[in-house]
């Protein structure tokens, strides 16, 4: 460390020391420390671990024999792992699509302070205070064939007439999980899209009003570019999950049927876990994490222009 | 939508954090008041509870037990493998024990077997899974066999005879189809029904009609599949004849597994295959009768399923867990705990007991031990159980799809198996 003297009107005073040991920075770090510490042991150490494992024969126990790249070469060769990555691809592109529209819709329904708009907020909500896994199993009971209540009563009203297997053929399993992450996610995306709708100030609808614009050009011109930031944000919170989506496919449709509903890290877990491939698992997360991380950058670009 | 850090990064970097390793060998007392920690799978929960509440009660060493969701418990023990974090003693499906026992999670006791009297009488299906490399690592838990079980009034009010189950699998098509179609018009019982959708149902129900034809599902060292062609084609045939016709259950299709058990004892099935350990668990009134699994012409065969019990190589117990092991091989255990409860038993040599001659179906069950197999293949989890592998597509398109693609994936899992 070096102090340097300096003349400030008139007197010699004793500088400060480098940057990272001013009192003001010390303090700083002593408060991100904890943070610091926390992201490092649950996040980075695990993440280098991760990718050491990538390029390790690993077994459960005993010793782990480098053996790169081939963890990384026998994905290409797995077909399970190829046809998840097209699967998960188009449930994301899907979902994604639906739920801004189901979630944006509700969000214009219960945006003005109205009379029970209170309850309908509420009630839209609350499915996303359910955990995932929990609503899995809840769709599984409720739409099972054998003791499910749906088919009885669908049948009761006479719009079927035979039990419905929703999750028997591919095409009923993926509407039937996007229906279940529809009535799960919609809230809590109408919630963040709300939060948007009502930072949009008063004054900007009442100014367009009185050029004469109508609803659907307010909603164009005014609503949708003020809206972008929030969507954008719903956006790659929506993409992100979907890509790592697990729960609801591992309960509701266990991947079935014949694994037309297997997505990304279902193969990773059934390496890890069932076929006790860790270093093939740990390489499988490794490609992942890089597309998710190469989609963020590529989504957060293509925001921040917009901003601009 | 669920923004999470990734999942499986976290999941597996977690494991990392203390993988690797070798076992603990540190010895203590038999009978210290010692306590140790057993894990073992819902589906043969009752057995270890009986077992484990018994020793408790006559031992000073105490064993705690926790049980885990079946289809859970692969993978918990692979996380607490990785972890070196696995309860002294487990069970496993006796079918996995192959697989771990070469990924070295079980404790050599082939020294502590070879001092047992009776060790020439363990259920050797069960013994033959737990041997690798001429050294023994795990000891038989729980015996599950797989049988037809048959309801005796569905079959008089359909004019079968009650007392006559099927002895060959082509009769028990013709008695399914009779119940079915003189029984199954309004839907509610059906002749027959199977776990179409679950890997694991397809190898306990139909292969031991293959056995008992006289032939085999693999090769003996477990490395190639030999189920694209007769007699288990055969087979394959007349299970899709029997879903074609609408005789099989509604939800056969798509039945995963937890629940295929459930249909029978609402007196909704004629005839079906089922698993022995359910016999005890039937209602009380109702009058089923039980026959061994056939192959198309004849013949007899079960699959001896269940589970195998060994020492975890980190076990920092292994003479405390040996000494809870051994008491359930025992004289002690097999009759007053097992067979006192209706349960095959782990030694063959008691298979007559003072409990046995009370139900003539539990014999039979119980001399089926010795005609029955248990398939060895070191990777038999991820070949034949998991809903993700190969074999559970090539049954359903042998019974539900196209049969002619059955070649192209018993190569599939002929690449599983020599992974």
């Amino acid at each position: 460390m070096t102090v340097t003297l300096t003349r400030i009107g008139g007197r010699r005073v004793r500088s400060a020391p480098p940057p990272w040991w001013r009192g003001r920075n010390a303090l700083g770090w002593l408060y991100a420390a904890p943070t610091a510490l926390i992201v490092g042991v649950l996040f980075v150490a695990p993440l280098v671990l991760v990718g050491w494992m990538s390029l390790n024969r690993w077994p459960l126990l005993g010793q782990a024999r480098f053996n790169a790249p081939a963890n990384y070469a026998k994905i290409a060769d797995n077909t399970l792992f190829v046809d998840s990555v097209l699967f998960t691809l188009k449930y994301t592109v899907i979902i994604t699509v639906l739920l801004s529209v189901f979630a944006l819709g509700l969000a214009l329904l219960v945006q003005e302070r109205r009379p029970g708009v209170g309850f309908f907020r509420t009630a839209f909500f609350l499915p996303g205070s359910v955990g995932l896994a929990t609503a899995a199993l809840l769709f599984y009971g409720m739409l099972n064939n054998d003791f499910g209540p749906i088919d009885p009563i669908l049948r009761a009203l006479g719009i079927t007439d035979e039990p419905v297997k929703w999750i028997g053929t591919p095409d009923m399993a993926l509407f039937s999980t996007i229906a279940l992450v529809l009535w799960r996610f919609a809230g809590f995306n109408m919630l963040i899209l709300l939060t948007g709708l009502q930072a949009i100030p008063v004054e900007v609808y009442e100014a367009a009003r009185s050029d004469g614009a109508n609803r659907w050009q307010i909603f164009t011109r005014i609503t949708m570019p003020l809206l972008r930031p929030t969507i954008a944000l719903m956006l790659i919170l929506s993409i992100t999950g979907s890509l790592l989506a697990f729960d609801q496919f591992f309960i509701f449709t266990n991947g079935g049927p014949d694994n037309s509903t297997v997505s990304m890290v279902m193969v990773i877990y059934r390496d890890a876990f069932f076929r006790f491939d860790l270093g093939g698992a740990a390489a499988g997360s490794v490609v992942l994490l890089a597309g998710l991380v190469a989609l963020n950058v590529v989504q957060m670009r293509v925001l921040r222009k917009r901003e601009r | 939508m669920h923004p999470r850090t990734p999942v499986a990064v976290a999941l597996l970097g977690a494991l990392t954090l203390t993988a690797c390793g070798g076992g603990g060998t540190a010895a203590g007392p038999a009978a210290s008041g010692a306590t140790i920690t057993m894990w073992t799978r819902a589906a043969t929960q009752a057995q270890s509870e009986r077992l484990v509440a018994a020793y408790n009660k006559g031992h000073r060493n105490q064993v705690k037990l926790t049980v885990i969701p079946t289809d859970n418990y692969q993978p918990r023990i692979a996380a607490a493998a990785g972890a070196k974090q696995l309860p002294d003693v487990f069970a496993a499906d006796v079918i996995f024990v192959p697989n771990y026992t070469s990924q070295g999670l079980f404790l050599d006791i082939t020294d502590r077997v070879d001092a047992l009297p009776y060790k020439d009488s363990l259920a050797p299906s069960h013994m033959k899974l737990g041997t690798m490399e001429g050294r023994r690592y795990t000891i038989p838990h729980t015996l599950d066999l797989s049988v037809w079980f048959w309801n005796k009034d569905l079959y008089e009010k359909a004019g079968l005879d009650p007392e006559k189950g099927p002895s060959t699998l082509k009769e028990f098509a013709r008695q399914a189809t009779t119940v079915d179609e003189k029984l199954g018009k309004d839907g509610k019982v059906s002749g027959t029904f199977f776990g179409g959708n679950c890997g694991g149902c397809y190898v306990f129900t139909f292969w031991p009609s293959v056995w008992a034809a006289g032939a085999q599902v693999m090769n003996a060292e477990g490395t190639t599949s030999l189920n694209d062609r007769p007699p288990m084609t055969d087979v394959f045939k007349i299970y899709r004849d029997l879903y074609d016709k609408g005789v099989t259950g509604g939800t056969t299709k798509e039945e995963q597994g937890p629940t295929w058990t459930g249909f029978f004892p609402k007196g909704q099935i004629g005839v079906m295959p089922m698993p022995s350990t359910t016999l005890g668990l039937m209602p009380k009134d109702m009058k089923i009768g039980v026959a061994p699994i056939a192959g198309p012409d004849g013949g007899e065969s079960t699959f001896v399923g269940g589970d195998s019990v060994g020492i975890s190589a980190t076990s920092k117990q292994p003479d405390a867990a040996w000494d809870f092991l051994s008491w359930t091989v025992s004289d002690e255990a097999q009759v007053e705990v097992m067979a006192k409860n209706k349960d095959v038993l782990a030694r063959t040599d008691l298979s007559s007991n003072k409990y046995s001659s009370e139900d003539p179906r539990v014999v039979l069950i119980n001399s089926l031990v010795g005609k029955g197999q248990t398939p060895y293949a070191a990777r038999f989890g991820q070949t034949f159980n998991d809903p993700q592998g190969p074999w559970l597509r090539l049954a359903r398109e042998a019974v539900f799809g196209d049969a002619a693609k059955v070649p192209q994936l018993n190569a599939e899992i002929d690449k599983s198996l020599q992974q």
